[in-house]
């Protein structure tokens, strides 16, 4: 697929090491961010609204990046999020067919963008999950989870192989019956 | 009228965009309304949607999500290869590669062969013409 624009980033930090605590509790947070100068700026917004904690007195320890482990099976991914809107902040669970979780969380940003016009800054991911097919909730992912699916393509969009072979005037209509 | 080739799963379909054009692939499972997930003896599994492929008639007989073996061995089963290429469509895109890898001299041996054959049809229609008449 093409490169994503948001990656999933494992980020591991703590407390600065001081006189009243020798060894501060160690936090793990798993993110999604465009690279990893943001991934740690995410940190720390998240760990400072949970613990008393900042990045001047903080340090990260280990910060990697998450790779899919089975990018060619097909999964169903629930994300939790929480998305501010004009009037307020709202939770939601939207469900995403996809081969990767990467490519879930984009279709999530995608999609909050175009029907609630929420951009991504607005967003805030609170849980991700792969769901089984039995649990999931939403019917426009239920309808995928037939194993002998079968459906005719209606329209035909006819274009040039490449770029290069595109023209503005053509000779004939083209056929879009499939 | 009605629909002949459905998106399901084990049907041939032809690459007509992208990097890997003009590559006979089998849909092996559908991931959702615009993307399928496709499979070929020579390529790693991926997903590709749907404006990319144009579904051909040939369908194997899978299950859903195969093993690359088993694929290539319904595939053989089903002689997708040879159901290809002694289709017209399939007969028309080795034509055209063809002719599109000729050099000068091929293309001189061309002209003179259509010239021999034009010379030949108006051989013929010449004598069922005098043959009419007469």
């Amino acid at each position: 697929m093409v490169a994503f624009r948001f990656h999933q980033y494992q980020v591991v930090g703590r407390g600065l090491p001081s006189a009243i605590d020798e060894h501060p509790k160690i936090y793990r947070m798993k993110l999604w961010a465009t690279n990893e100068v943001r991934a740690k700026s995410k940190f720390w917004y998240f760990l400072r609204k949970l613990k008393k904690v900042k990045k001047s007195n903080g340090q990260v320890l280990a910060i990697n990046e998450i790779f899919e482990r089975n990018p060619t099976k097909i999964k169903n991914y629930g994300i939790w999020l929480r998305y501010q809107s004009r009037t307020g902040y709202h939770n939601m669970y939207k469900e995403f067919r996809d081969t990767t979780l990467n490519g879930a969380v984009e279709q999530m940003y995608n999609e909050m963008a175009s029907r609630h016009r929420v951009r991504s800054h607005c967003i805030q991911i609170i849980k991700t999950a792969t769901i089984p097919s039995k649990l999931c909730k939403r019917e426009s992912t239920k309808q995928f989870h037939d194993s002998k699916i079968k459906f005719p393509l209606v329209f035909k969009k006819v274009r040039p192989p490449t770029r290069k072979l595109k023209t503005t005037f053509k000779a004939s209509r083209p056929n879009l019956f499939m | 009228m009605p629909f002949k080739r459905y998106v399901e799963i084990g049907r041939v379909a032809l690459v007509n965009y992208g990097k890997e054009y003009g590559r006979l692939v089998v849909i092996v499972d559908v991931i959702d309304q615009n993307r399928a997930l496709v499979d070929a003896p020579d390529m790693v599994r991926g997903q590709m949607n749907f404006k990319r492929l144009s579904l051909t008639d040939i369908k194997i007989d899978i299950p859903r999500v195969p093993k690359k073996k088993t694929l290539i061995d319904a595939m053989e089963a089903a002689d997708v290869k040879n159901k290809w290429e002694n289709s017209s469509w399939g007969r028309k895109l080795i034509v055209q590669k063809r002719r599109a890898a000729l050099n000068d001299f091929d293309r001189f041996k061309v002209m003179l062969a259509k010239i021999k054959r034009g010379g030949a049809i108006r051989q013929e229609l010449a004598k069922l013409k005098k043959a009419s008449s007469a």
